[in-house]
């Protein structure tokens, strides 16, 4: 086995600086790709599909952007980032720990049934920031506790968390809808929906725009997650636990209180996620039966972004474009939005395939940045680690080390 | 030895047949090493061809070349003096070639019947009756006795080997490959293999016995041929096996293996232990009399899965002393550092550091009193490869001050505490922000150690400290454990090598079947009390 | 409680359980060789809508049956390749087939029948001659149909799962499955390519799954709807989870929780009426939720699940 004699902590010479600087720059172009390829792979292939059923595909990816771009329709797709953007956040601390929280519908489903349930009469007694607020926390706290059963579940007897929050999913909306149509129905219409808050009584947009000031409170959503998740000791053990739960043990991270409390703060941004769907502007109110299924759509996205809260905004942007001008475009070409759903699985599928040859060329670990190791030294690597590890250790990786020279 | 009169009247000595298996010129490269380099290897009917050699050396390579799991980059296999090309394990197995790995391929929740008929596939529906039968045959003609319907997780390691071996046969192979079998085996299961190699060799049939263990290549070789760093360092045949002096041989051997780092081994050449054992019998009799700095109080914790827990285990680490706990792998071992280290629960009894009691304290909270636990398994739980080293030896303090602070990471003071821990336990790393997963072994090893005894560290459970590392690494280590009973510490050194345990501990416990069934002093003659104790004899216990 | 209420409940049990079951078998061969297949709701929901299909345009619930299973089989291909030949990750490939087969599903489907949504017949019912007397069990009443008057492919189910329990005990494929679950290694090492049994096993699980959906919209609903799976195939997963690796298990597992599925026409049977639509669907997740409860710390799951296999690897 090769072994350096470089004594530890020598200064770098000019030469493997530069050396490292390359290596780094093409590892960065490599990720980059890596993440746009799949993308592009899955709307071409979209267009195909699009053609088979008799549409053009030009046409429809034209719709796209004018309906989700053009003029002043990218503030359109703005508003629908925020729900979008916490979800993708909530969804990226979690997926850190290596934990599959699928339960995001319903978490969704019931933070928006209480917030548009309780909201109007909030709003009315009492003074209007402070209502925001406490729905906020409301639909928090009920997507956090709506996590609860299958975060106990998993802590205390191992039981697998895809299904009891894929259960707890189908169960939260079916209550969510229950209770729209039941305690929190509008009594003048015949519609099953909540009463809608007066529109003076939404969100305010950020002056000189018409988009709510929920996008700010995303914003700095997404600013402390990511520092939370790469520069405190919380990120690290989540980190930990989702690279190596055997190592998390042995390094003394309490398991139970770190999954209990991963799951409740990502069920809170997604309840959050709710609050700020609801309050704005463009609902108001929210409608049984038709509560929207974001997380389904935002998944592929999140891994794309390597698990990076920073990484995963303009990737939502993205999306909301791509959902905002492409409701319009698909009700214009007669098209169910359920195409959206095929995209999104497209990508998914070629993004799994993409990592795999990209992990082929490299042999061990992809995305991480290695630096001087692999410019000073060659060594005899363990074969490729499962996908499971690599995804999150990849992302923490990227922060951990970066700026490291 | 009684092998060696085997060989002779076997009539092995193949004229002008060819050989068995014939690999030459075998070349072999991965990233960065070459684990073949132009290997040339026989094996002839009715031999016992050894191969010897330290870990790293490109033994299991060439198995891996032999039994189908791995292709050569270069080289030529011959059958019978047939060149063949073996691309897959079932390819091997049809040529004749059978392999026992040195980690269990034998299906734990089955039976040994449906284990010895898998892959068999000749026929849908299985041939239950027919594979008894056969399984009788093998029984008499190894001399084993096996449970067909035994469920293979209840057996002892030795009838588990018993079983791959016959599982290795069952196809009809001419060649069997034992790649390190005695790791894991009593004196008394040692002997059983010795017979068993004798009778197949009297079957005609031919031995492959990879093994790093001098004493057992020259105990049950015909031939041994010594590999070093990738190629053939040389070969002793059969006529010079028998002639030479014993003395003279484990010179000659020892000098293949090890080249000029000859005078540094410490366990191969039994001369230095002779040495040191006079000096630190003074050092261990005032060991005995220290105070306790650990003690464990009839305690109890639960296995997991197919592995053993302990029950009712006492026992007394005393200021300074270094205590080593012997057993076959496999007997309670991880259950025994984990539940002292606090990664396991115990179910019953009392554990004291210091007369302090921290039975229900946590991981961290031990730590932070002094009581850590490097692990064996140092890819898999004892390091995060995706960090970098800096990271990793911090990774116990997550949280703490002044690496922490209020939750938030100081990357200053972390960088810099890992810099000097990475020079004073010369950790080769070209940063310590390199990833921990590109290092060697040995050096991820030192890591580990320089996370668990820095700090002040005041009782450390080993286990397995120096598995698979080199010779250097491996005296390094050692002489760390040394230092850390020096420096008024204790350790607990949990390890398979007997050997190792010979040459630093002062006491001995065994650990049989999750029970501590005696502690001996280390004196003259404590290896075979140890191994009497592994097998179960009456208690043989001796206060230090 | 009345004859009719008893004959509604086996009978609602065997309608909803019967898709559950195919489903489940199917992902208990999946399990038993070491693959997870979270794609089996998409599966299932191609299945159903390939099973509609056939039975539309073939006009025989036979060609229902076989669309179905081609149907479910081409997204286990996926699977396959994506996770047994290269290796990749199961849970997100698996979500990955869930939510294009949704999407697909629903888009072909209102693309061609969004206007028409024709419904199919009612299938044909192949009464066992004497035991379709028997009350409760046998005798079909004021619409529902217990165990001895069901279309004839619920008996060749039952006889497959008894088959199955076979295979996995007494014969060299069924060996090879478990080997490949528990560990592959061993089963490599014995010559046995771990890949194709592996892949074998996941296609039988997607034709399986086809078979599933194709008999819920060919039988159980008579039409389809985009999503109309509902989290059955996710439901069958733990179904083959709880099963033990037992076929038999799995036929019980699905028949109770069929009867969860189709609660209204037995609440109905039973006289209690009023209860929301919304309650009455959550049921069935409630009780899987309850079932996880009570039970999960006895779920069996071989140790190389999910795991995937590569040569050499450590």
């Amino acid at each position: 086995m090769a072994e350096t004699t470089l004594p530890a902590g020598a200064p770098l010479e000019p030469a493997a600086l530069a050396l490292l600087r390359a290596r780094v720059a093409t590892r960065l172009l490599d990720v980059g790709i890596r993440s746009l390829v799949p993308v592009v792979l899955a709307l071409v292939a979209g267009g195909l599909l699009l053609a088979a059923l008799g549409r053009n595909p030009f046409t429809f990816y034209g719709h796209v952007w004018d309906y989700g771009v053009a003029q002043d329709n990218w503030q359109q797709s703005a508003v629908s980032m925020v729900p979008l953007l916490l979800i993708a956040v909530g969804l990226t601390v979690i997926f850190r720990a290596n934990i599959w929280n699928l339960g995001y519908n319903g978490q969704f489903a019931l933070g928006a049934a209480l917030v548009a349930g309780y909201g109007p009469t909030l709003v009315d007694r009492l003074p209007l920031w402070f209502a925001f607020v406490l729905l906020a926390l409301l639909a928090a706290a009920v997507g956090a506790a709506w996590t609860l059963v299958p975060a106990l579940l998993k802590a205390w007897y191992g039981t697998n968390e895809i299904i009891t929050t894929l259960m707890m999913s189908f169960v939260g909306v079916d209550l969510a809808d229950y209770l729209i149509k039941g305690p929190f129905q509008d009594p003048s219409i015949r519609t099953p929906q909540t009463r809608a808050i007066a529109f003076d009584k939404l969100l305010p947009p950020i002056p000189g725009t018409s988009i709510d000031v929920s996008l700010l409170v995303a914003f700095a959503a997404v600013l402390v997650v990511h520092y939370v998740l790469t520069r405190t000791a919380f990120g690290l053990r989540l980190h930990v636990l989702g690279a190596n739960p055997r190592a998390a043990r042995h390094m003394g991270i309490d398991l139970p209180r770190l999954t209990v409390s991963s799951f409740l703060i990502s069920g809170a941004l997604i309840g959050g996620a709710a609050a700020a769907y609801v309050l704005s502007p463009f609902w108001g109110y929210v409608r049984a039966d038709q509560i929207p299924t974001y997380g389904d759509s935002i998944i592929p996205f999140v891994f794309l972004a390597r698990l990076n809260a920073l990484a995963v905004v303009p990737f939502v942007a993205f999306y909301a474009i791509l959902s905002t001008g492409g409701d319009f475009a698909a009700s214009q070409e007669n098209l169910p939005t359920d195409f959206l759903l095929v995209l999104v699985g497209l990508i998914l599928l070629f993004m799994t395939v993409i990592e795999y040859l990209g992990r082929r060329r490299e042999l061990g670990s992809s995305y991480l940045p290695a630096g001087l190791v692999q410019a000073l030294r060659a060594t005899r690597r363990p074969a490729p680690k499962p996908a499971l590890d690599e995804r999150a250790v990849a992302a923490s990786g990227v922060d951990a080390d970066e700026g490291r020279a | 030895m009684s092998v060696h009169e085997h060989s002779a009247s076997a009539g092995a000595r193949a004229g002008g047949e060819p050989p068995l298996v014939e690999l030459i010129g075998i070349r072999k490269a991965y990233p960065g090493v070459l684990a073949n380099d132009d290997v040339s290897f026989s094996v002839r009917r009715g031999e016992v061809h050894c191969l010897l050699g330290e870990n790293g050396a490109g033994k299991s390579t060439l198995i891996g070349i032999l039994s189908g799991l791995v292709r050569p980059d270069a080289g030529a296999i011959l059958i019978d003096g047939r060149e063949v090309s073996i691309d897959s394990p079932r390819t091997a197995l049809e040529h004749g070639i059978g392999t026992v790995y040195q980690h269990s391929t034998l299906i734990p929740a089955l039976s040994v019947l449906e284990n010895l008929m898998l892959g068999d596939t000749r026929r849908l529906r299985l041939d239950v009756a027919g594979a008894r039968r056969r399984l009788a045959e093998f029984g008499e003609m190894l001399g084993v006795e096996v449970d067909p319907d035994a469920t293979a997780a209840d057996l002892s390691l030795g009838r588990q080997q018993q079983v791959e071996i016959v599982k290795a046969l069952w196809r009809g192979s001419r060649v069997l490959v034992l790649d390190e079998p005695t790791s894991m085996l009593t004196p008394q299961a040692f002997a059983e293999l010795e017979q068993v190699l004798g009778r197949l060799k009297g079957q005609g049939l031919g031995v492959v016995f990879i093994t790093h263990k001098l004493h057992e290549a020259l105990s049950l070789g015909d031939r041994i041929t010594v590999l070093r760093q990738g190629r053939i360092a040389g070969t002793l045949e059969g006529k010079t096996l028998r002639a030479a002096p014993a003395e003279e041989l484990r010179a000659a051997i020892v000098g293949l293996m090890f080249g000029e780092e000859a005078p540094v081994v410490t366990d191969v050449a039994e001369l230095r232990e002779d040495i040191e054992r006079v000096e630190l019998d003074h050092d261990r009799r005032r060991a005995a009399e220290a105070e306790t700095v650990l003690e464990l109080d009839d305690v109890s914790a639960p296995g997991h899965g197919t592995e053993p827990g302990v029950e009712h285990v006492s026992l007394r680490l005393g200021f300074g002393e270094i205590l080593g706990v012997a057993g076959i792998d496999g007997n309670g071992q991880r259950a025994l550092a984990e539940v002292v280290a606090g990664q396991r629960h115990a179910t019953h009894g009392h554990i004291r550091l210091y007369d302090a009691p921290v039975t229900h304290l946590s991981v961290s909270a031990r730590q932070k009193l002094g009581l850590r636990y490097v692990t064996d398994d140092r890819l898999g739980e004892g390091t995060l490869g995706g960090l970098s080293v800096s990271l990793n030896l911090f990774l116990k303090r997550i949280g703490q001050r002044p690496f922490w602070r209020f939750g938030r990471m100081q990357r200053g003071p972390i960088e810099q505490t890992a810099g000097e821990l990475v020079q004073r336990f010369d950790v080769r790393t070209p940063s310590v922000s390199t990833r921990a997963g590109t290092l060697s072994g040995g050096n991820i090893q030192k890591v580990m150690l320089a996370r668990e005894l820095s700090f002040d560290p005041k009782v450390v459970v080993f286990h397995k400290p120096t598995y698979g590392l080199d010779v250097k690494t491996t005296a390094t280590v050692r002489d760390m454990i040394r230092g850390l009973a020096r420096a008024g510490g204790a350790a607990l050194v949990i390890s398979t090598d007997l050997d190792e345990l010979l040459e630093i501990c002062d006491r001995i416990a065994v650990l049989s079947r999750g029970r501590l069934v005696g502690i001996v002093a280390n004196e003259p003659g404590a290896a075979e009390q140890v191994g009497r104790l592994m097998v179960g004899d009456a208690a043989v216990e001796a206060a230090a | 409680m009345s004859q009719l209420f008893w004959t509604t409940l086996v009978a609602a049990g065997l309608l909803a359980g019967v898709p559950l079951m195919f489903t489940a078998l199917g992902e208990l061969v999946s399990e038993r060789a070491g693959v997870l297949n979270i794609g089996l709701e998409g599966m299932m929901l191609v299945g159903a809508y390939c099973g509609y299909l056939g039975a539309y345009y073939g006009h025989s619930v036979w060609v229902g049956y076989l669309a179905g299973m081609a149907g479910g089989t081409a997204g286990a291909v996926v699977m396959a390749v994506l996770c047994v030949w290269l290796g990749l990750d199961q849970i997100v490939v698996g979500i990955a087939i869930t939510l294009a087969g949704e999407g697909i599903t629903s888009v072909l489907y209102q693309s061609q029948f969004s206007s028409s949504q024709p419904r199919l017949g009612a299938p044909p019912v192949d009464a066992v001659p004497l035991l379709d007397r028997i009350p409760v069990l046998g005798k079909p009443l004021n619409g529902q149909f217990p165990l001895f008057s069901q279309p004839m492919l619920v008996y060749f189910g039952l006889a497959f799962a008894a088959l199955l329990a076979w295979i996995f005990r007494s014969t060299n494929v069924g060996l090879n499955l478990r080997a490949a679950g528990e560990k592959p290694e061993a089963l490599d090492a014995a010559g046995v390519d771990v890949v194709r049994t592996r892949t074998y096993a996941t296609l039988s699980t997607g034709a399986l799954a086809g078979l599933g959906g194709a008999y819920l919209s060919v039988v159980g609903a008579g039409g389809f709807q985009p999503f109309l799976t509902q989290g059955q195939g996710f439901m069958a997963i733990v179904v083959a989870m709880l099963a033990r690796g037992r076929p038999l298990g799995v036929v019980v597992g699905s028949f109770l929780f069929g009867t969860t599925i189709s609660l209204s026409p037995v609440l109905g049977a039973a006289g209690v009426r009023n209860i929301p639509d919304n309650v009455v669907h959550m049921l069935p997740f409630v009780a899987i939720i309850l079932a996880l409860i009570m039970f999960s710390r006895r779920a069996y799951l071989p140790p190389a699940l999910a795991l995937p296999y590569v040569r050499g690897a450590r």
